[in-house]
């Protein structure tokens, strides 16, 4: 640029009109990507949301292949090995009937994550369905639901899950009606909300006025306009679920002993706590961690696929 | 204003019904029955059954229910020999009802100052600390969090005795274990609404009229970030509640989660019932306070409700 | 007249995630005492940042002063403490925002949004406080202002909230005025109220007004002299005049040929200016409008133009006006100026 300041020196020939120059005047600095790729780079750039992912992998495949790894039976009783510390035996000690600690806490960790997620997706099934249809049609249909689900959502969730439990008796699948029964609820409630709002924008009023039918209104525009939403929501309410679990087979109503989960393992590791702590410590260790890498990743998942976050760093 | 509140309380008395209605069915349909435990001869168990009006059909018994209820009776329990399920919550309940407001009261009044904390120092360790915090507390299940403070302040330095509910030191603990969570949830909230409406046009406003920082951060800011706080009071007032269930089993107190779990666990169908409908009552009429603050405090739904 | 304002060589830039955004790159002009000055662009040209630079409400960081100066009656702005700027801000240099619906606060009577610019100097009791808060909701034609004065901003319509927030602007007797894009947000018959109750006030109160706008016609009708910006940078300024009838910059041209005016004739059709702005990441070295300029040459890709000037206020930053340059006469006159 320098040779250009002092004005004497400039060459003519530099005046010769060009004109426009088409490629430069739109140019775009930025690269162009799609909704979906977009969030994959921001899930990937959050390190806290990555960790979370990694080790939610890494529990499911313990979860899966854990209890095989050493000769143990999560059931099997040993009365002369009670109690003993972290060995290389017992990789994480035994409890208080002599059962390998290691066997128990990945099967804990089968039948917890198994309940957590999928009560939840049932959950998300059965509530977006019911939540978009009666938001996306309206009319008397949604006006009933409404009443009906506002009317149900005053209800406390544990307690209602408590005593169908009772009803149900104890068991995994009981667990997952018990929660799946008041669970949808509230994923109606906000999907409805969502496609209420998604559906009073311009760009469906758009699409309706252009002839485009129903169907193809809510393949293409309502529900990847509310994937990202509802696939948080399902991500958040995975430790939600967890937590439910444990908390009911706590209260002795959940999973029935010989079968064990986590939230077992936590109850008869309080009952030890006085003289041998660490039969709560280990498995504490792996519900708080699967709790927080599944908050950290969900928390990733909001920021990563709300649109209205989009292009902002 | 009236109008709303009335709407509201409404939508919480059917609320309540249709809460007694789903409970009363689910009772009868628990399998086996309070006296099948007891040994008993066919014809006390007839006398029994009689007593507690089993014998009339599932209608008339739930109308007969529901006209007890109206007078505030909630019948006799089946296992705790002679005692009303009236006297047992009034027994048990002030302590709930104690844990569960010092859980409450700890977890919103710091939920909120550590949210503004870290709100206010945003990026800064501080922030670090709060944003810890509230990762832990929200990936910790309470029951886990008691059993440690149990452990750590109890068994192992002795600070807190770790069971019973006679005097201050004795709720330390259990209050703790029992707002963690809440804490936690509060607190993130707040630095989220914090951060979101320091963002707003009008702090850009209140700027430009060159009044100070502080005026700005407590007259604008705060005021507008507390709202979506308050909104989540109720949900709120409900987990508490249900974490009575855990933290008075694990620090033995007698309260009436303790009841409850154990009335769950001997088909005491009256004491079942009726817990459960105070429960309940308790957070919808909870859920509906917390609904008409909020109406209070903002101005607009003050005025779309009138 | 008096220099109330003078801008010199100002250069205001933004750290982000993604690299330096120049907004404003060497911005220099006056305003006078009680002048309308006009600034006219497109979104994005850097606009409201020199506006907000003025009174530092840019967040800093991530904002921050590359260069240049801001001197208000002498002071240097640039350089103030937060202290500083708080004398400034609204009794010396008031501001009024695009958006009246976001820019009040909801949960405060819109009375104590007006007094809240005193409170905290405590010149006034109470009651003198109210009483100044009514009157200049009476001033800026809101009628029925005692009742206003204790409601909250959404029970008032969107053309009163802008009335409010030129309240609170003016309130403080300020010396200069602010005002950015204050009818974005309106509909065109509020719009006009908006505008002319503007001009009135200036004229009662003697404050000089920088009026931001993308919208030419507003400039025709309210300001003294136009600034127009693109890419950062004033590229054309003048009188009101000389910007409508002695056009120098192709993009001023531009401008003026994508608007409608009564002279335009059913057949003829209005001509928008073709791409988009330059990405302020990484501008281009040579004329920031260079790619979408049918006048441009080799030269206009190379280097950028230096300002020539035309009339003492009138000066444009264009390589047509040097002499090697080919002489062009920009088409697209419009009668705007009578017509506003």
């Amino acid at each position: 640029m320098e040779k250009f300041t002092d004005l004497n020196y400039i060459d003519i020939k530099l005046f010769n009109t060009v004109g426009k120059n088409t490629t430069q005047m739109e140019a775009i600095s930025r690269p162009n990507l799609t909704y979906w790729k977009d969030a994959w780079r921001r899930i990937k750039q959050n390190k806290a949301a990555f960790i979370g992912l990694i080790i939610i992998v890494i529990y499911v495949f313990f979860a899966v292949f854990g209890p095989m790894m050493n000769n143990y039976d999560y059931t099997a009783v040993n009365s002369s090995k009670m109690n003993q510390f972290v060995s290389s035996d017992h990789w994480f000690g035994t409890d208080e009937l002599g059962r390998d600690l290691w066997t128990r806490v990945w099967r804990g960790a089968r039948v917890s994550l198994t309940i957590g997620f999928l009560s939840t997706i049932l959950n998300t099934i059965i509530g977006g369905l019911v939540g978009g249809i009666s938001g996306y049609y309206g009319g008397t249909l949604d006006l009933f639901l409404m009443r009906f689900i506002d009317i149900l959502y005053g209800i406390p969730y544990l307690i209602v899950s408590i005593l169908v439990m009772v009803v149900l008796g104890p068991g995994m699948s009981s667990l997952i009606i018990a929660m799946v029964i008041v669970g949808w609820i509230g994923t109606a409630r906000f999907v409805r909300g969502e496609v209420l709002r998604i559906k009073e924008q311009d760009f469906v009023a758009a699409a309706k006025v252009l002839g485009v039918s129903d169907m193809e209104i809510i393949i293409k525009h309502i529900i990847p306009n509310i994937m990202g939403l509802i696939i948080t929501n399902l991500t958040m309410a995975v430790p939600r679920a967890i937590f439910n679990e444990a908390f009911l087979s706590y209260i002795g109503l959940g999973i029935s002993p010989p079968e064990c989960s986590w939230g077992i393992l936590a109850k008869s590791g309080i009952k030890m706590l006085r003289i041998y702590p660490y039969q709560l410590f280990i498995p504490s260790f792996f519900i708080c961690t699967t709790m927080l890498a599944l908050n950290l990743l969900g928390d990733g998942m909001r920021d990563a696929l709300d649109p209205r976050l989009r292009g902002t760093e | 204003m009236f109008k709303y509140i009335l709407k509201r309380l409404f939508i919480s008395l059917l609320t309540i019904l249709v809460l007694v209605t789903i409970v009363f069915i689910l009772v009868r349909l628990m399998p086996g029955d309070p006296f099948s435990s007891d040994k008993l001869t066919p014809e006390i168990r007839l006398n029994l059954e009689r007593y507690y009006g089993f014998d009339k059909p599932l209608i008339i018994q739930y109308i007969t229910y529901i006209k007890n209820l109206l007078i505030g009776d909630f019948g006799y329990s089946m296992k705790y020999v002679n005692q009303s399920v009236n006297s047992i919550i009034a027994d048990s309940f002030p302590y709930s009802f104690d844990l569960g407001m010092r859980g409450l009261s700890i977890s919103i009044s710091l939920g909120i100052v550590l949210g503004l904390i870290a709100a206010l120092n945003r990026g800064k360790s501080l922030d670090y600390v709060s944003i810890i915090i509230a990762i832990i507390g929200t990936s910790v299940p309470d029951f886990i969090i008691g059993g440690l403070l149990q452990y750590f302040f109890g068994i192992k330095w002795g600070m807190f005795p770790v069971a019973q509910y006679k005097g201050l030191e004795y709720t330390v603990l259990p209050s703790i274990a029992l707002g963690f969570y809440t804490l936690a949830m509060v607190s993130r909230l707040m630095r989220a609404s914090m951060l979101e409406v320091v963002q707003q046009d009008y702090i850009k406003t209140a700027k430009s009229k060159g009044i100070s920082k502080f005026r700005i951060t407590y007259k604008h800011q705060i005021r507008n970030a507390i709202m979506p706080v308050v909104t989540v009071l109720g949900p709120t007032v409900a987990s508490v509640l249900t974490g009575t269930f855990v933290i008075e089993s694990i620090f033995a107190i007698p309260g009436m989660g303790k009841y409850y779990v154990q009335s769950v666990q001997n088909l005491d169908y009256t004491l079942i019932l009726g817990m459960t409908v105070f429960y309940g009552a308790f957070l919808v009429i909870a859920n509906m306070i917390v609904d008409i603050l909020y109406g209070m405090i903002d101005p607009r739904i003050r005025i779309a409700g009138r | 007249m008096d220099k109330i304002l003078e801008v010199k060589d100002l250069n205001f830039s933004f750290k982000t995630y993604g690299g330096i955004v120049k907004s404003v790159r060497g911005v220099s002009f006056d305003v006078n005492e009680g002048e309308i000055i006009g600034i006219v662009g497109e979104s994005g040209c850097g606009k409201s940042v020199t506006a907000q630079c003025i009174v530092r409400l840019n967040p800093e960081p991530p904002g921050y002063f590359e260069g240049g100066s801001i001197k208000y009656k002498g002071k240097e702005i640039t350089s103030m403490s937060d202290n500083e700027m708080r004398n400034i801000r609204g009794v010396e240099i008031g501001f009024i925002f695009q958006d009246p619906m976001t820019s009040l606060n909801p949960t405060m009577k819109v009375g104590k949004q007006i007094e809240e610019l005193f409170v905290q100097r405590k010149i006034y009791s109470k009651q003198q406080l109210k009483e100044k808060a009514i009157n200049i909701l009476k001033l800026v034609g809101i009628s029925d202002a005692e009742r206003r004065y204790k409601q909250y901003p959404h029970e008032l319509s969107g053309g009163m909230k802008q009335r409010v927030m030129i309240a609170i602007a003016l309130v403080g007797n300020p010396s200069v005025i602010i005002a950015d894009e204050p009818t974005t947000s309106l509909d065109v018959t509020i719009e006009a109220q908006i505008l002319d109750l503007l001009k009135d006030l200036q004229k009662k109160l003697k404050t000089s007004v920088i009026l931001i706008t993308h919208d030419l016609g507003v400039i025709a009708k309210m300001c003294d002299r136009v600034l127009v910006m693109y890419g950062g940078k004033i590229v054309e300024k003048g009188l009101v005049d000389d910007i409508f009838y002695n056009t120098k910059h192709p993009y001023t041209s531009g401008l003026l040929c994508s608007i409608a005016s009564l002279e335009t004739s059913k057949e003829e059709e209005l001509q928008p200016i073709e791409g988009t702005p330059p990405d302020l990441f990484s501008p281009p070295i040579g004329c920031p409008f260079a790619a979408r300029c049918e006048y441009a040459m080799d030269i206009c890709y190379k280097a950028m133009p230096p300002e020539y000037t035309i009339t003492n206020e009138h000066a444009t930053l264009c390589w047509l006006e040097h002499e090697f340059a080919n002489h062009v006469v920009f088409p697209c006159k419009r009668i705007l100026k009578e017509e506003a």
